[in-house]
């Protein structure tokens, strides 16, 4: 961790107009659970179809996407990343650092409203919002780290990790059922679903499988990217 | 003491050579690399930064490579040529962020902010400020860990006469101080001014070396070509042709093509055999004057 790299960091991400560009999912989440509560949708299945749909399948992935590249995509686009490149620290600390603050604006961002939405909705009943909660902290953490490493490795970061969200986890995930294995999603899910006792929600991918492997993607990535990050070239204007 | 060594590095872009076997050795004092647009300039310092590998060769600092190498940062201090500044950060914290980055107090960011006379303006925006005050920003950055290396990515662009000046200025004192510096421009004058040593890069190429006198003879001791319209462009070729510092003269509709290898002894001669022979000089103009054609006929003699 480098805290010079971190604040700046944090600055380039909340600065601003910027922070609207995080908080206005979360917002929207918040408000679908007042509307429902209000107007009283407020069950279990509803509850645990608000999670999975939206916590999960939309804010979960949009925010990774946002935070995992927006803490580093930006700069190396515009050559910003010079001022942190050439000083006497080593690139795996740049990245971690980075990947630290993209993980605790996930944190922020999309843990606290998730649990939330989830509480407003239904209290604590069958440990849904603890859950949920759980899930979209881990999953959360694994999008910042893969979604960081699509930021270092190419310019087309964000067609990429919308490609990944709609098409593999969406689109692909819904009909091959193998193909939910590798969804940090169904990861998400399954923690879920470890903590909760409602039975609504099923999940297909086994505890035993989801954890290790968030836990290898995410330090995967990170290392990765740090590599990667040594390697990078940087052209000039010509 | 520090010194920069390429040996034939060379680096290509797919099939694109931007940069082409080129050896030299950036010492102490100040070294100005001096090429046209596009001629491989930023990729060179690129190189010497750590920001690009050599596709083949190698660069070193010190004996030691410069490629993954972030050690070398203590040593040298970066200017590049594109905006690298955080337009949200004012520019005291830009500083001081570089010295923190650096491991130093905020003394050191001071000492740099007063070193390029940003301090008046230092609690503005970056984003607020102009081209020339963001490069005297960036130069405080650089400055910081005062390395023994400073590479500039065409520092003097976007700079008015005085900021210029004052730059120039710093640029020589630092090299006088047994600095290493290198600074890339495309503009004779500008190197001329500050840099005792000067590396000619052309399409890639090493094309020349030596110090500005040496350079700017060979830049005028070349082949000119002359373009004469007269009121008897025949009877004016004759004569020009009998003289030595003709090489060539046609004939052509827009008038007279003159090849020149003795630049001053032609410029005197010219208006005399016209008087002489009661001709009359409508135009005589340089058809090769500009910087490019200066620049390809260094890079076709060596």
């Amino acid at each position: 961790m480098n805290p010079v790299v971190a604040s700046i960091t944090y600055r380039a991400m909340l600065g601003r107009k910027r922070i609207w560009l995080l908080a206005a999912l979360p917002l929207a989440l918040l408000a679908i659970a007042v509307l429902l509560r209000v107007f009283g949708g407020g069950d279990e299945s509803t509850a645990v179809t608000l999670m999975q749909t939206f916590a999960i399948g939309t804010i979960l992935p949009l925010l990774g996407l946002i935070a995992g590249t927006g803490v580093i995509a930006p700069e190396i686009e515009d050559g910003t990343i010079i001022h942190l490149l050439s000083k006497p620290i080593g690139r795996p600390t740049i990245i971690f650092t980075k990947f630290v603050v993209a993980a605790s604006l996930m944190a922020a961002f999309s843990v606290v409203p998730t649990f939330l939405a989830a509480y407003l909705l239904i209290g604590t009943e069958a440990g849904i919002a603890t859950g949920f909660a759980v899930g979209v902290l881990f999953a959360g953490i694994a999008y910042a780290a893969v979604f960081l490493l699509v930021g270092v490795l190419t310019k087309h970061a964000v067609v990429v990790g919308v490609s990944y969200a709609l098409i593999w986890e969406g689109a692909i995930g819904g009909y091959v059922p193998g193909a939910r294995k590798l969804s940090i999603q169904q990861w998400a899910q399954s923690l879920a679903d470890q903590l909760s006792s409602s039975p609504f929600l099923k999940t297909d991918v086994a505890l035993s499988f989801a954890v290790p492997a968030m836990v290898i993607v995410t330090v995967g990535a990170v290392i990765w990217a740090g590599q990667r990050l040594r390697g990078l070239s940087l052209t000039g204007d010509e | 003491m520090s010194v920069i060594e390429l040996k034939q590095v060379s680096r290509w872009y797919g099939n694109v050579v931007a940069v082409n076997d080129v050896t030299m050795t950036i010492g102490p004092g100040v070294t100005g690399l001096l090429g046209p647009n596009g001629a491989g300039k930023s990729t060179l310092l690129h190189l010497m930064a750590g920001f690009l590998s050599p596709s083949g060769g190698t660069a070193t600092l010190d004996a030691k490579p410069i490629w993954r190498n972030h050690e070398i940062y203590r040593t040298i201090g970066l200017v590049p040529e594109r905006e690298g500044v955080y337009g949200f950060l004012t520019g005291w914290q830009f500083v001081q962020s570089a010295a923190r980055l650096h491991g130093l107090q905020d003394d050191a960011a001071e000492r740099a902010l007063d070193l390029v006379e940003m301090a008046p303006a230092r609690d503005r925006r970056i984003e607020t400020y102009s081209k020339g005050m963001r490069q005297r920003i960036k130069v405080a950055g650089a400055l910081v860990h005062e390395p023994q290396v400073l590479l500039l990515d065409e520092p003097f662009n976007g700079m008015d006469p005085r900021q210029r000046m004052h730059l120039m200025d710093l640029v020589r004192k630092l090299g006088a101080a047994g600095r290493t510096i290198l600074f890339s421009s495309h503009i004779l004058e500008e190197v001329e001014r500050v840099a005792q040593q000067i590396e000619v890069l052309v399409a890639g190429r090493h094309a020349a070396s030596g110090d500005y006198r040496e350079i700017r003879r060979r830049m005028t001791d070349r082949p000119h070509l002359f373009r004469v319209r007269s009121s008897d462009d025949r009877r004016l070729a004759a004569a020009l042709i009998a003289d030595t510092s003709a090489g060539g003269v046609s004939l052509t509709e827009q008038g007279l093509e003159v090849r020149t290898e003795d630049f001053r002894r032609f410029t005197r001669l010219l208006p005399r055999l016209a008087r002489d022979l009661n001709v009359h000089l409508w135009q005589v103009s340089p058809t090769d004057e500009d910087l490019e054609s200066v620049f390809s006929y260094l890079s076709g003699r060596s």
